[in-house]
């Protein structure tokens, strides 16, 4: 019985250990601000040919900082990243085989692609 | 596990009890079983969105041979929309504050967290209500073509996410005021948090794909 409630108060601790402090976490919401910014600032001025790399990288590190540190997925079990990238990774694939299925990828037909081919 | 056979059941007609408050029952994986349920939830929507933005990709620039009118991209207003999607934003930094709170037992700092979590979503949803309306006063309609309506379908089911979940955020504010959820039960705006982040993430993908990518 006291190794079981030695191992709760651990656990315990382990939970208001997880993650940053107050200030950790005002300074991760800074840097999701500046990165919006980034974001927005290619909508008024032309970046060129690296314009739709950088939003997409931009979109994918910013969903990376939420998960790992307002979701605590980086501070918490496996078991929830799994469920989560399982669910992402799924998510894709139901992209890819809609792109597939709707000739997204490629037009053979060489129909209108405006229409419905 | 002697704990549990010492557990007082009489008031279990009410609902929780005592033991409840400071423990749950052990699981294989020595998580809790609601915020397991949680992440497999936010894992499946995942699935819902992923078709849904697919569908909205596929079709941002069909106006249908049989239906005219404008795309959603010929109407978007981009400063608008990002000063929404920074308020959604900064919502998480609020949601996460008020969650740090109640595992300290700062149950006035939780409150008022969770509702300026509330009221930033609100300011979300009423401006994408603005952003819909202006839509529809310039012509683009549910049913004027199908790429009107896949943008409708898409945004419309984030923003019942986002009305759901101020839902959820003023229910814990009440529930907290009313002294139903302590510190002891932190887990639950814990749990109710990773909702609230989850549909940042997925107006984070939105924002970037429908609004920003040419």
């Amino acid at each position: 019985m006291n190794t079981v409630a030695v191992s709760e108060e651990e656990t315990h601790e382990e939970h208001h250990d997880h993650g940053l402090s107050d200030v950790g976490y005002i300074k991760v919401a800074l840097i999701l601000a500046v990165l919006t910014a980034v974001e927005v600032a290619t909508y008024f001025w032309d970046f060129g040919v690296v314009e739709v790399p950088s939003l997409l990288i931009l979109m994918v590190v910013k969903f990376q900082i939420v998960v790992s540190y307002f979701m605590h997925l980086k501070f918490d079990s496996k078991v929830f990243s799994y469920l989560f990238v399982t669910g992402v990774i799924l998510a894709m694939l139901v992209f890819a085989a809609m792109g597939t299925s709707l000739a997204f990828w490629q037009n053979p037909s060489g129909c209108d692609i405006s229409a419905f081919c | 596990m002697a704990d549990i056979d010492e557990i007082d059941t009489s008031n279990l007609a009410y609902g929780r009890t005592e033991w409840d408050d400071h423990h749950h029952l052990p699981t294989n994986t020595g998580l809790t079983n609601e915020k397991v349920t949680m992440w497999a939830f936010l894992g499946s929507d995942c699935l819902l969105f992923g078709a849904l933005i697919s569908t909205y990709l596929l079709l941002r620039n069909r106006v249908g041979p049989a239906t005219s009118g404008p795309t959603a991209a010929d109407l978007f207003d981009i400063p608008f929309t990002s000063v929404s999607s920074f308020v959604l934003l900064m919502s998480s930094l609020t949601m996460v504050l008020a969650v740090t709170s109640i595992q300290r037992a700062e149950m006035d700092r939780c409150k008022l967290w969770l509702l300026t979590t509330a009221a930033l979503g609100s300011i979300f949803i009423a401006g994408q209500v603005y952003e819909f309306t202006s839509f529809y006063r310039e012509g683009l309609g549910f049913t004027t073509n199908i790429s009107s309506s896949a943008f409708y379908t898409l945004t419309g089911f984030h923003g019942v996410h986002v009305s759901l979940g101020i839902v959820m955020l003023v229910t814990m504010w009440v529930l907290v005021s009313g002294g139903q959820i302590g510190p002891e039960r932190a887990e639950t705006i814990e749990i109710i948090g990773l909702y609230w982040h989850f549909v940042d993430i997925v107006w984070i993908v939105i924002f970037a794909v429908v609004y920003l990518i040419p």
